[in-house]
This record gives C-alpha cells, sequence and structure tokens, in this order.
C-alpha cells in the first residue's frame, strides 16, 4: 500500500511518498521518511521491502558522497540515475533488491529531471510518475492534469489532488504523505500532509 | 522489413507493468552503427542490459578490427550472448537489421535464447508478433523504394498493435539507405 509519486515543474521536481511503516496488519511507525535527501540537489523516493529501501537508498547515498569526496565535483542526476540502475541490474540475477525509485535531481546546464527505476532496473526519464496501488489512481489523474512548466503551487496542488484520491479511493489507504522538493537552491522538505476532514472522520468524531 | 538496397525498422513506443503504461517515449530500436541497428522487444530492464552490452562488445571491436561489424557477425554475436544465459536468459527478442557488403540488406530475428531466424523480405517480435506476421505478409512487395518501405512498415505496425492492448502508444519508423537514414516518431 505504499505510495511514491513524481512531478517535474518549471526548473524543479516534487517528489511525495506516504509516511508509513506497515507489517502485515500492524503499523509500525506513520511517520518514516521514504524520500531520501541523496545530496545538496537529488531527492530518491523509495518504495518496497523495508530492510531494502533504506540499505539501498543508503548504498546509493553514500557512494555519491564518495565520488563527490574523490572528484570535488557532485556526479549529475542522469549519472546517478544510471549507476543505481547499474547496481540494481548487477544485483537482479544474483540478490535482487525490491526497491522501486523515482529519483528527482536538479542540474544547472539541464534543469529538473525525474527518473523511474523499477525493482527489476527498468530505467526511464519521465515526467511525471507513481509507484504502488497508489499509482492506478494518480497516473490518470496526473495524464489529464499535469502540464510542462507548472509553478510549485500548481505541482503541489497536483499533488495534493493525487493524496486526496489515494485516501478516498485505496482500500487501507496511507494517510499521511511527505512532499519533498528540489530546484536551483536545493533539496528540501515542502510539506507534510497529515489527516483531513474525509467524510468518515466526521462522522467519528461526532458521534 | 527489406526494400530495395535499403531496409526498415520499426517498434512502438509504450513502457508498461503488465496493465499499467508507465511511459509512451521509450525507445526499443538501437543504433549499432551507421548501417547496423537493433530493435529489441521484451523485458524493458533487458532491452537496456543488452543493449549496453552489445554496444560495449562493438566499440571494442571497432577498437581491435578499426572497423564496423558486418550484419553477420553481429548477429552471431548476439546469438552466442544470447545462448551464454540459457540457463537463465535475457527476456528479449532481438530484431537485427543492417545494410551488408554491397549494402546487401540483411534482416534476421532471435528467440530469447539466440536461435537466428534469417529471412529475405521481413521479419517481427514482440507481444503482437502473430498480428505483424500477418500485416507484413499481405501488405509486403520485393523490391519497395524507400518511400513505399515507410509507407508499407507504417502501416503494418499501426494495423497490429492496435489490435494489441499491450503495444502501441506511438510508433518509430527507422528507413535505411546506403546515403541516408530517415526516421520518423
Amino acid at each position: 500500500m505504499e505510495c511514491v509519486l513524481g512531478v517535474v515543474g518549471r526548473d524543479f521536481a516534487v517528489v511525495a511518498a506516504d509516511t508509513s511503516a506497515v507489517q502485515s496488519i500492524l503499523v509500525h511507525k506513520s511517520d518514516e521518511d521514504k524520500v531520501m535527501v541523496l545530496d545538496s540537489h537529488k531527492l530518491m523516493g523509495a518504495s518496497g521491502e523495508p530492510g531494502d529501501r533504506v540499505q539501498f537508498t543508503e548504498y546509493i547515498q553514500k557512494n555519491l558522497h564518495l565520488y563527490q569526496f574523490r572528484n570535488n565535483i557532485p556526479l549529475s542526476t542522469a549519472a546517478t540515475a544510471n549507476f543505481t540502475r547499474g547496481e540494481l541490474a548487477t544485483a537482479l540475477r544474483k540478490n535482487p533488491y525490491s526497491v522501486n525509485i523515482l529519483l528527482a535531481g536538479y542540474d544547472a546546464d539541464v534543469g529538473a529531471s525525474l527518473y523511474y527505476i523499477d525493482y527489476i532496473a527498468t530505467f526511464h526519464k519521465i515526467e511525471k510518475g507513481a509507484f504502488g496501488y497508489g499509482a492506478y489512481f494518480c497516473l490518470s489523474l496526473m495524464d489529464k492534469l499535469y502540464r510542462p512548466d507548472m509553478s510549485v503551487e500548481e505541482a503541489v496542488d497536483l499533488v495534493d489532488k493525487c493524496i486526496k484520491e489515494i485516501r478516498l479511493r485505496l482500500v487501507v489507504a496511507p494517510q499521511k504523505f511527505i512532499i519533498k522538493i528540489v530546484d536551483k537552491d536545493g533539496a528540501r522538505e515542502y510539506a507534510r500532509r497529515a489527516y483531513t476532514d474525509s467524510p468518515s472522520e466526521a462522522a467519528t468524531v461526532t458521534a | 522489413m527489406v526494400g530495395k538496397n535499403c531496409f526498415a525498422i520499426a517498434s512502438d513506443r509504450r513502457l508498461g507493468v503488465q496493465l499499467q503504461t508507465v511511459a509512451t517515449d521509450f525507445q526499443r530500436v538501437f543504433k549499432i552503427h551507421d548501417k547496423l541497428y537493433i530493435g529489441l522487444s521484451g523485458l524493458a530492464t533487458d532491452v537496456q542490459t543488452l543493449y549496453q552490452r552489445l554496444v560495449f562488445r562493438h566499440k571494442l571491436y571497432q577498437l581491435r578490427e578499426e572497423r564496423d561489424m558486418k550484419p553477420q557477425t553481429f548477429a552471431s554475436l548476439v546469438s552466442a550472448l544470447l545462448y551464454e544465459k540459457r540457463f537463465g536468459p535475457y527476456f528479449c527478442q532481438p530484431v537485427i537489421a543492417g545494410l551488408g557488403e554491397d549494402n546487401e540488406p540483411f534482416i534476421c530475428t532471435m528467440d530469447c535464447i539466440g536461435a537466428k531466424e534469417l529471412a529475405k523480405d521481413f521479419v517481427v517480435s514482440g507481444t503482437a508478433s502473430e498480428s505483424l506476421y500477418g500485416a507484413c505478409e499481405s501488405m509486403y512487395k520485393p523490391n519497395m523504394e524507400p518511400e513505399e518501405l515507410f509507407e508499407t512498415v507504417s502501416q503494418a505496425l499501426q494495423a497490429s498493435v492496435d489490435r494489441d492492448c499491450l503495444s502501441g502508444w506511438g510508433g518509430y519508423v527507422l528507413v535505411v539507405t546506403p546515403t541516408e537514414i530517415q526516421e520518423r516518431g
């Protein structure tokens, strides 16, 4: 039931993910950050097997830092994405990772970009995308409402609409989400979305 | 598909995960050198891995032999690479098209473990392969000029993928003659 979604706007990219950590019927915690800040200008939203997710994203983050220390220059988003894809592909037929990744980054020469890398190392550069059951609801919303060169407010509004749809229509839907943004000023947390006044909640409160 | 001193290679543009479409601009036809192209259908991750390995092997070949690979040689290379993984295969069906010696068109296809299938007229692969066989068989004529070949390939592609829910969402056709390369999306 984990959802990760991402959208590219005008010189920025937004990645949102739910913040629930679930094992079978138990919710371990509901403030788990699944969008890792890889370096100053990169975000990696990941969903999948919890151990693999944390281990693999940290592995990519540390390798990214190592490259920067060795070469005094940060790796570009495209190179990072291809490196990530390579690691997943190499492990695929030995010891596969079950992690789906949306990698967003900002480079001065290229602008903002978003990469879709699924757990079997399918690699593609996209403008909008989503993983998980939430994708069944988000993708068509994005197809309808997305325009290239959206402003931050418009993009976050689109993400909010997707979140609203997930909350409304997905059984056992995650309620809380985190939204992170990456632009020329860097990668940072933009907002968190907590409980909303859905009809079912209003009924519980008044009863 | 083979024409008169030229060939055409075409693919659809869909990237999907079973019933979900992820992207509609996925590249499936790759250039090896100016007169040799390979189209790879099947599992997207293996398409990408296989392409990277093949480009690597061809670049090494170019460094050692100081020339481009002939299509027949390349087809044998692909076949060998695929059979290496006989008991853990790449889930890909390649279509190879090139202009060989004297600019003679060469096409072939393979299954996922490298069984080569040469043809003089056309080769197909992918989820819509049965449809494609039918469409190509009915539309193909020998010795077509590049413009007519382009039309034929486009029509055959469109007709077949429209009947397959896992194919489509755009098309890409490349026509290669000894002097020029024409691509259309």
